[in-house]
């Protein structure tokens, strides 16, 4: 009966208990809420970092003045541009680097799927370093011509055929999501890039026009060898090639870790405020419980619980109230931040990918943990005092 | 005799001001015998909780011992204190004392599980309760209760280990002249039965059962005679 005391203290003042149970769930809130939206964010990141995959990427002059790679990659607005295929040749003599693959990007106008154009990504499956390592999570088999992998975004499943430039492309696979502006594109290999361009330019589009699609390239995607400093490399290549200018994607990203790096920021002091504050007014509120129910513990003292037997019952009720805060505020968190992910992407306009079930569960679990110490911790100070108060004293000042 | 006041007396300060105290008991020997319904009276304010409350291990004396078997309980342990108040001590304290989150019969039978997982007390917990007359209650909680009825509630709590010494103070405070008598007879009826018993009163009707009575005046007691 003695064990059940708590559990029917908190019953008997429902008000009282679910006010330090939401006080306690802000808490395990902040910390899985605050946790969750910042490790996506970092996940995104990381994402957008290894789908780029390359140190440098090339480009030509016109594309780097007008950022159009990073308007095509980072910021997922469709475009174009290309510039000869010999260019390709000419990096890979430069001293130091590792690999190159060419790339070819194209704009469709309107493709089956999607009222919005949509960017397509070609790439060359025999040097290609890094698309493949993230196309082969969903598929491993060879493309054949005509085959396309959609983004994650895509509204197209696998089986279904998207129309670019008139032309029929299956779709072979859906690929993973990587919560950045990649899952908007569709890819192919070069062989089915180059019927689209060609379709392309059939269709009368501008720069296509007067080339050869067969001799076209959109940019160069380089690996620089390790030992080699990535800016010399990529200093060598403006100096020796006319027209092209390379792009280091750590720039590239720069911005955006930046202002991950800002977000992070107000995020954490946002988060630490809460859980402060949380810790705060959970002790004011055991404080002034414990007050309230003097007489009851005297009454306790009076037919013959030790001050330690005190302590436990209030320690006992302030870890029920920590275990069910810190499980309501989790569950509140993953309400409001799951299916709101998509919104805060687009709000803070930052690659957003979701941790693994894995990790939600670890980081929930220790959510709920950190409440459960915080309410004992907390109470602490309210349980040695209602063990250090004179029971006669109390029980006088009716 | 089995407990027993030596030289104790309480002093307090008035509000904070250090310099300004007054002893709500002064220096007092009291002792209390098995088979003895000791009763003491006095004005509101002369002390008589004051010293209850002392006898009882529950407010430490400025000054003096309280001796149970020879034991000063005031120089034991907090937990052994607390073990011996819960198994050879019952306290009807003053006033409402009643847990609101139980049961009537959960806040009889609850000093009977403080320190014991095992064993059934709820026959004996029954029959107390219909001693003093609520055991129609037995299923309601206290808010549900009139005053008298919480203090019939404490007396068999009290009573529920049926332990060496009771110290009850005004226990018959907000009964009727019938249910007053049940509850004098029964504490008369521990004494009879070994035990030690001190009650607290206002009511000159209760000194009849008393085999002594002590009167409090100010912080002072005296015996009264005859
Ligand atoms: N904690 C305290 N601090 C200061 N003074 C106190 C304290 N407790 C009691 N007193 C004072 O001590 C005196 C004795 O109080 P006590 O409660 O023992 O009286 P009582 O005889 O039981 O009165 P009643 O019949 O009204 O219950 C009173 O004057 C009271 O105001
Ligand atoms: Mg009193």
């Amino acid at each position: 009966m003695l064990t059940k005391l708590p559990f029917k203290n908190l019953v008997n003042r429902p008000a009282r208990s679910a006010a330090l149970i939401i006080i306690s769930a802000f808490l395990s809130f902040s910390v899985f809420g605050g946790a969750m939206v910042l490790s996506s964010l970092q996940i995104g990141l990381g994402s957008l970092r290894s789908r780029l995959g390359a140190d440098i990427i090339a480009v030509p002059d016109k594309a780097a003045r007008q950022n159009d790679l990073e308007a095509i990659l980072i910021q997922g607005r469709p475009g174009y541009f290309y510039m000869d295929k010999e260019n390709l040749d000419k990096i890979s003599c430069i001293e130091g680097i590792e690999a190159v693959s060419a790339q070819y990007y194209l704009a469709s106008l309107s493709a089956g799927c999607c009222s919005m154009p949509v960017q397509v990504i070609g790439f060359d499956p025999e040097t290609d370093f890094s698309v493949k390592p993230w196309i082969q999570k969903s598929y491993k088999k060879q493309l054949n011509e005509g085959d396309v992998l959609a983004g994650a975004n895509i509204n197209a499943e696998a089986g279904e055929n998207l129309r670019f430039y008139g032309e029929t492309c299956k779709v072979a696979a859906k690929l993973d999501k990587t919560g950045t502006e990649l899952d908007n594109a569709v890819y192919a290999d070069s062989a089915t890039v180059k019927m689209l361009m060609a379709a392309a330019k059939k269709k009368g589009v501008g720069v296509l026009e007067k080339n050869d699609p067969e001799k076209l390239i959109s940019s160069v995607l380089i690996k620089v060898k390790d030992g080699y400093d990535v800016s010399k490399v990529s200093d060598e290549i403006n100096i020796h090639l006319r027209g092209v200018t390379a792009v280091k994607t750590q720039n590239m990203i720069s911005g955006i870790a930046q202002s991950l790096s800002g977000i992070s920021e107000i995020t954490n002091i946002l988060m630490w405020a809460i859980r402060a504050l949380a810790l705060v007014i959970m002790a004011v509120a055991f404080s002034m419980m414990i007050n309230e129910r003097k007489r009851e513990f005297a009454v306790l003292r009076v037919i013959g619980a030790s001050r330690k037997r005190l302590a436990g019952i209030v320690l006992t009720e302030s870890v029920i109230v920590g275990c069910m805060g810190g499980l309501t505020g989790v569950l509140a968190a993953c309400v409001l931040i799951f299916p709101f992910g998509g919104l805060l992407e687009q709000k803070i306009g930052l690659p957003y990918l979701v941790p693994d079930v894995k990790t939600i569960l670890l980081t929930a679990v220790s959510a709920v943990l950190a409440a459960m110490i915080a309410g004992p911790l907390t109470a602490a100070f309210s349980a040695v005092k209602i063990g250090r108060m004179d029971t006669g004293v109390i029980l006088n000042s009716n | 005799m089995i407990l027993k006041a030596e030289g104790i007396s309480k002093r307090y300060f008035r509000n904070t001001n250090t310099a300004n105290y007054f002893y709500a008991v002064k220096k007092t020997d009291l002792p209390l015998f098995r088979g003895e319904l000791t009763a003491i009276t006095g004005r509101s304010g002369s002390g008589k909780s004051t010293l209850l409350n002392m006898l009882g291990g529950l407010l430490s004396p400025t000054e003096g011992r309280v001796l149970y078997d020879g034991r000063d309980i005031y120089a034991l342990p907090d937990k052994e204190l607390s073990k011996l108040r819960n198994a050879f001590v019952g306290i009807v304290p003053q006033g409402q004392s009643a847990l609101s989150a139980l049961t009537v019969l959960e806040n009889v039978m609850l000093p009977y599980y403080m320190y014991k997982k095992d064993g059934d007390i709820k026959d004996r917990a029954g029959e107390l309760l219909e001693r003093v007359g609520i055991l129609s209650l037995a299923n309601a909680y206290p808010n549900e209760l009139s005053g008298g009825e919480n203090r019939r509630l404490a007396i068999a709590r009290a009573l529920i280990h049926d332990p060496d010494i009771i110290l009850a103070d005004e226990p018959t405070g907000d009964l009727d002249d019938e249910n007053t008598k049940t509850v004098l007879e029964l504490l008369r009826a521990a004494a009879d039965d070994k035990k030690a018993v001190l009650l607290v009163t206002h009511e000159n009707d209760a000194l009849s059962y008393a085999d002594r009575v002590y009167r409090m005046n100010g912080g002072e007691l005296t015996e009264c005679e005859g």
